[in-house]
């Protein structure tokens, strides 16, 4: 079947079998290798992206059920301003070592702050408790997402 | 904190030296911009999936392929058989349906025979895709003959057990290693037996025995293990992008597999989404996407399920342990004695120096002043997967830590008392280091009694005591557990050392390029611990070089030297030094190329950070740049000195370096559910040197969790019909951000006396050194219920059930 | 990453397109809800349907809100809104504390109530929330809607009384003014299925028991729910040792099997002891306190 979906403002269309999973077409199919993935059950979140603002796992996602829809990936996290504060935060607080985890964990940082931009450190550690990390004991991702909180985008501000 | 010499700053504002720095790596993870293996895409590239075994034990009738052939998209079925049928010119056999193991064992790369464990690969399917590759599995048919499967170590020398390595001619499931022995001990046996004898005879003195299981877990890193394999016909050279930690060993290894010119193989190692141990061994699946691109000429991707990974590769512990320890009443260790039955699974495939069976498990002995240790460790075949190293255990010191860690709070509770007390009576003194061990080892440096009493002052421990006693009386039950351990990390020598006979050395080159900036050729691979990051700053502290001028190449066996990888948390303490070395040696020539420049004599040129000056006048002098430039110039140099500026070496070391650490772990328990919550976690380090302050806090930081995972859920358990009960992330449970505490970590810093800048490794001490911690908290929490001793994972059932005084066995089927 | 079986897909219009669509494709064609159930037994090749009929453009079936004395929750509710539904909160707080720990918050963000209540997984959380509650569930097919009650809506594991070419389209629990409740969970893990968790909602009148409910799920209870313990619970003062009483009776509606989870008698014991404290909760919440 034909699909087209909005990744990061530009659309995609592909024939894909309808089993196709949304991370695998986002890979695969669009070319964009920063979403990972790490298990079969739903469980390690290294696949989190947007589909229409919300942050999901895309292993649990079709790719038909995304068409007509916006995705947004970890590339889109740079914009022409730079980095996005999550990304610096953990560039800052060391809050990644292998990177698998570190797509699918900014997701969810930028997804939690553009709806609570305070956030306290038991909403930041519920936010990503869907998502493994066997890195970094969680401490340093954790004081990078508070790093971001902190230091919001400009135009985050002004608006 | 770390206390961090002042050091200046690069134009780029980064410590020129040891500090804080920024990862180099980050900027291409945080864009998601890393390159795994299945990132890899080569023109015409086909991808694969493995048909693995349902049953633990069965014979193999017949494989019919035909279905699965017939599928579209499909291109090649292989199944053992057709594997024996290729023929394989190399001295460790003739085919290729079996492979050495790092052992000295044979595995199955396909099974021809029977099938020795659930999950074993039984056929390889190679397909125009991933999805079709997977619906070709369903189609083939396999006529399996169950077996009676051995699932219980206990059980498996049974003399009615059924006999696993047959294919061997074995007559038992015994494993008889590379030196023939059947169990191997490590120190004093007459001396332990007669002091614990001793001891159980005078009324002054206490034994204490306590069995002891450290499960079987799993590193399980975030990327799953997976290859990229091309050999290109025409010129008989093969590349292969794998998830590897030890990229030069494994092409070593696939050269003896497969009878391929060693120079003739490339193996890149690109960005590894960790490893863990996980990515030390060499897997079927690596070999089957090279035969797979030999059959068809064409890239062949193979990269694992989750559950494929946790079923079929590189598990870690399965030790079934019983611990005596003899001390006097006053609380000072006499002796330790250990037996220990090791559960290897269907192939002995653990990856450790040939001549250390069970790996350094004999440093049981801990970071304690006694004469009488021995331990006796019987190894044995099951129908489980192979492995046993792994999951950042420096060669087993996890199970040893665990252990001893866990005898010397039964004996407090033994005793009546408090195990910080008993713990400090203990302790090795820092005069008595250099330290020779009971079982011989030879431990470098520390202050342990320091150390210990950071922690202790860190925890507020007296106050923590008050609190407990208070909580008790109302009826809640908190409990306090420390560990202390001594790691021994940084394997060679290699005189000792070697894994399939190739010597735990590694080699290293730094080229100063003519404008000054530098590249820097490791062995080690990273797999997250920013080796791009904390070797530039070795160079920087050495020569001056800013660390953002210096560029370090791993990776790839074609742009980097030998070296036997990273794992055992190796690469700072044997290429760490390596690139201390190798920087030491441009900087001797340099001085010898800045003598020429400046008329002067070498003897005449003294050292500041980055620059060689005349004794007496500092005026006069030549910075590294200078003298890079120069040594490409045409500036007349003395007889026998080269142009350039570079140098190698090969780094031996002359022992391990022993980091060692204590933690402390505050918990409360709610008796009613048996949920454990970890309050506090303190841990204060001692790794020596600091390269990189902020990434040994990191790799501390995933340690701990793992040391939380492994206490309280993390298990690999089977059925006894052969179901492994850990195949997914489901069931195999790995801890979140909600089960982490806020780390609190301090220091000691007790530089390695042998190690060129004093470092010591730090990858693996938290994943060793927590564990006890936490077990030990939990068991104080809920003494009051008579408990002295229950086994990992405490999950809230294992908790109630012990409380109950019915504790359950761990590694098979709850029941 | 596993991969699910070949299958076809076609998203509906409507809930009588849907309706329409499962009646032409059959028997081997299933909905697909929030897919948080589906897919992963899709991949585990475990479910292996011919046709997937997304609902998930049908706004129909969305929304919180309240008719009459009763809470209606469309089928295609994502967990998530029923974690941050105010209705929800106002009324019973153990949609909150139930939400709070289903799985984790991605998989809330797409998951749905009708999705979880008709997976029917003997250990689904808002199973044992709607049994505590005593709902009705409204099923539609091609000749009209009907009503059936939650504690008659489990044929056994995986199975429900919503038939082929059937949709459930709402859950419907009715407002208990003064009724407190709570949600108590023990996991091995955040994020696990349950241990064992247990719900009660009680409303204390004159000092009495008047009205509650007991769900129950993973141990085993038939229909999620304990009768006896809510039985003699009407009419008593909620103390200790009748709420203790009333515990043992849940406890004894239970029959757990052991798995990795837990043996059975540390499960019953479970069954009991969060009774317990979901009852302890419930009462004093209904009392103000």
């Amino acid at each position: 079947m034909q699909v087209t979906i909005t990744i990061n403002g530009e659309q995609v269309t592909r024939d894909v079998e309808p089993r196709t999973l949304l991370v695998h077409f986002v890979r695969e199919d669009a070319g964009l290798r920063g979403t990972h993935w790490g298990c079969d059950t739903s469980n390690c979140g290294a696949c989190t992206l947007w589909v229409d603002g919300q942050a999901v796992k895309s292993c649990t996602v079709l790719a038909a059920q995304a068409d007509g829809h916006e995705v947004t990936t970890v590339e889109a996290l740079e914009t022409a301003d730079g980095l996005d504060p999550v990304q610096q935060g953990f560039i800052e607080c060391h809050g990644l070592q292998c990177g698998f985890c570190t797509p699918g964990m900014m997701m969810t940082a930028r997804w939690l702050l553009d709806h609570n931009p305070n956030p306290s450190e038991e909403e930041i550690r519920e936010a990503i408790s869907g998502q493994i990390c066997r890195c970094t004991g969680y401490k340093n991702i954790v004081e990078a997402i508070q790093w971001a909180a902190e230091h919001p985008k400009t135009s985050e501000v002004n608006a | 904190m770390t206390a961090i010499e002042e050091v200046p700053l690069s134009p780029a504002g980064n410590p020129i030296g040891f500090g804080n720095m920024k990862r180099v790596e980050d900027q291409r993870f945080v864009r998601g911009q890393g390159n795994y293996v299945d990132d890899v895409n080569l023109p015409g590239m086909l991808h694969s999936a493995i048909l693995r075994s349902p049953f633990a034990h069965a014979k193999i009738n017949s494989i019919d392929t035909s279905a699965a052939e017939a599928l579209p998209g499909v291109v090649a079925v292989i199944t053992g058989k057709i594997l024996e049928g290729i023929p394989r010119p190399s001295l460790l056999g003739d085919n290729f349906a079996w492979m050495p193991t790092l052992s000295y064992d044979t595995q199955a790369v396909l099974a021809t025979d029977k099938v020795r464990f659930q999950g074993q690969e039984v056929a390889f399917v190679i397909a125009t895709s991933r999805y079709i590759a997977k619906d070709a599995l369903e189609l083939i048919d396999v006529d399996y003959e169950p077996l009676p499967p051995v699932m219980d170590a206990k059980k498996a020398m049974d003399p009615d057990a059924a006999v696993i390595r047959d294919d061997k001619g074995q007559t038992d499931n015994s494993i008889t290693d590379v030196h023939g022995h059947k169990s191997w001990e490590s120190g004093n046996a007459i001396g332990t037996a007669e002091a614990i004898a001793k001891a159980e005879a005078d009324p002054d003195c206490v034994v204490v025995t306590q069995d002891v299981m450290y499960p079987r877990v799993h590193p399980s890193p975030m990327e799953t293990c997976g290859s990229v394999a091309y050999l290109d016909k025409v010129t008989g050279q093969l590349t292969l992008y794998t998830t590897s930690q030890a990229p030069h060993a494994h092409r070593t290894v696939y050269a003896m597999v497969a009878g391929l010119p060693e120079h003739k193989i490339r193996v890149i190692s690109p960005d590894v989404g960790g490893g863990f141990g996980n990515k030390v061994g060499v897997y079927p699946g690596y070999v089957l996407s090279i035969v797979g691109s030999i059959v068809t000429g064409k890239p062949v991707k193979w990269i694992e399920d989750r559950n494929e990974n946790l079923v079929s590769t590189s598990f870690a512990r399965d030790y079934h342990m019983k611990g005596t320890i003899a001390a006097t009443k006053e609380g000072k260790i006499l002796a330790v004695d250990v037996d220990v039955l090791a559960d290897h699974g269907a192939f002995n495939g653990v990856a450790q120096p040939t001549n250390y069976p069970a790996g350094f498990f004999h440093i049981f002995s801990g970071s304690y002043d006694y004469p009488n240790a021995h331990c006796k460790v019987t190894p044995v075949y099951t129908n489980k997967a192979p492995g046993g190293v792994a999951y950042a255990c420096s060669f087993r010191i996890t199970e040893a830590v665990y252990l001893i860690e866990r005898l010397v709070d039964c004996l407090a509770a033994e005793l009546g008392m408090d195990p910080a007390e008993l713990r400090l009576k203990n302790l090795l003194r820092p005069e008595q280091f250099p330290y020779t061990s009971p079982t011989g080892w030879v431990y470098d440096s520390g202050q342990y009694e320091k150390t210990m009493r950071v922690a202790l002052e860190m925890a507020g421990y007296d106050e923590l005591r008050r609190e407990q006693a208070e909580k008790r009386a109302r009826g809640e039950y908190m409990g306090i557990g420390i560990s202390f351990f001594t790691e021994g990390v940084g394997a060679g020598p290699r005189k000792d050392m070697d894994i399939l006979g190739l010597g735990m050395a590694d080699g290293i080159e730094l080229r100063v390029h003519p404008t000054g900036k530098a590249v820097l050729r490791l062995s080690v691979q990273s797999q997250g611990q920013a080796h791009e990051t904390t070797y530039a700053q070795i160079v920087a502290h050495e020569l001056g070089i800013p660390p953002e001028d210096i560029e370090v190449v791993h990776g790839d066996t074609d742009q980097t030297p030998f070296g036997l990888g990273t794992y055992g948390s190796r690469s700072t303490p044997v290429s760490g030094a390596a690139a201390a070395v190798v920087s030491r040696k441009v900087k001797d020539k340099a001085r010898i190329i800045a003598a020429a420049a400046l008329e002067c004599s070498p003897d005449d040129l003294e050292w500041e950070l980055g620059r060689w000056f005349v004794k007496g006048d500092k005026e006069r002098g030549k910075t590294i740049q200078d003298i890079a430039l120069l040594s490409h110039g045409s500036l007349e140099l003395p007889e026998g000195v080269e142009g350039h500026l570079e140098a190698m070496t090969v780094y031996n070391p002359p022992n391990l370096t022993y980091p060692y650490g204590c933690y402390i772990c505050v918990v409360d328990v709610d008796p009613g559910t048996g949920q454990v919550k970890v309050r506090r976690f303190i841990a204060v380090d001692d790794c020596g040197t600091r390269i990189n302050p902020m990434i040994v806090e990191g790799q501390v930081h995933g340690g701990l969790a793992d040391g939380i995972g492994m206490a309280l859920m993390e298990l690999i358990a089977f059925d006894e019909d052969g179901n492994c009960l850990g195949g997914s992330f489901m069931d195999y449970l790995l801890p979140t951000s909600m089960e982490c505490p806020d780390y609190e970590l301090g220091e000691t810093v007790t530089p390695s006396p042998h190690h060129p800048i004093g470092a010591k490794g730090v990858g693996e001490s938290a994943t060793v050194g927590s564990p006890p911690a936490v077990v030990n908290a939990v068991i104080d929490a809920i003494s009051p219920f008579g408990v002295r001793h229950a086994d990992m994972p405490l999950t809230p059932a294992n908790v109630w059930r012990a409380i109950q005084g019915r504790p359950v066995r761990v590694d098979m089927a709850v029941e | 990453m596993q991969t699910p079986a070949p299958t076809d897909y076609v998203r509906a219009t409507s809930v009588a397109n849907a309706i329409a669509l499962l009646e032409e494709h059959g028997e081997e064609s299933r909905l697909l809800a929030g897919g948080h159930s589906l897919l992963p037994m899709m991949k585990l090749r475990v479910a292996r349907p011919e046709m997937l009929i997304d609902i998930n453009e049908l706004d129909e079936l969305r929304g919180i809100k309240i008719e009459g004395d009763e809470i209606v929750i469309g089928a295609m509710v994502t967990h998530r809104e029923v974690l941050e539904s105010p209705v929800l909160a106002e009324h019973y707080a153990i949609f909150r504390e139930a939400e709070k720990v289903i799985a984790d918050p991605l998989v809330r963000n797409r998951g749905t109530v009708g999705g979880s209540m008709c997976q029917a997984d003997p250990s689904e959380d808002l199973s044992a929330v709607g049994s505590a509650l005593k709902g009705t569930v409204v099923i539609e097919n091609s000749s009209g809607r009907r009503t059936v009650e939650l504690r008659d809506f489990h044929e056994g594991p995986y199975t429900t009384k919503v038939e082929a070419a059937e949709i459930l389209v709402e859950v419907r629990f009715p407002i208990r003014p003064g009724a407190g409740s709570a949600y108590e969970k023990v996991e091995r893990r955040v994020g696990d299925w349950p241990v064992c968790s247990a719900g009660a909602y009680v409303v204390v009148s004159g000092g009495v028991v008047s009205d509650c409910g007991i769900g129950l799920t993973a141990v085993g209870a038939e229909h999620f729910c304990a009768p006896d313990a809510e039985a003699f619970l009407i009419g008593k003062e909620p103390t200790e040792e009748n709420l203790r009483a009333a515990a043992q009776l849940a406890s004894d509606a239970s029959d757990p099997s052991p798995d990795q989870r837990g043996p059975a008698d540390y499960k019953k014991h479970l069954a009991n002891e969060l009774t317990y404290r979901a009852l302890v909760r419930a009462a004093a919440a209904s009392q103000g306190a």
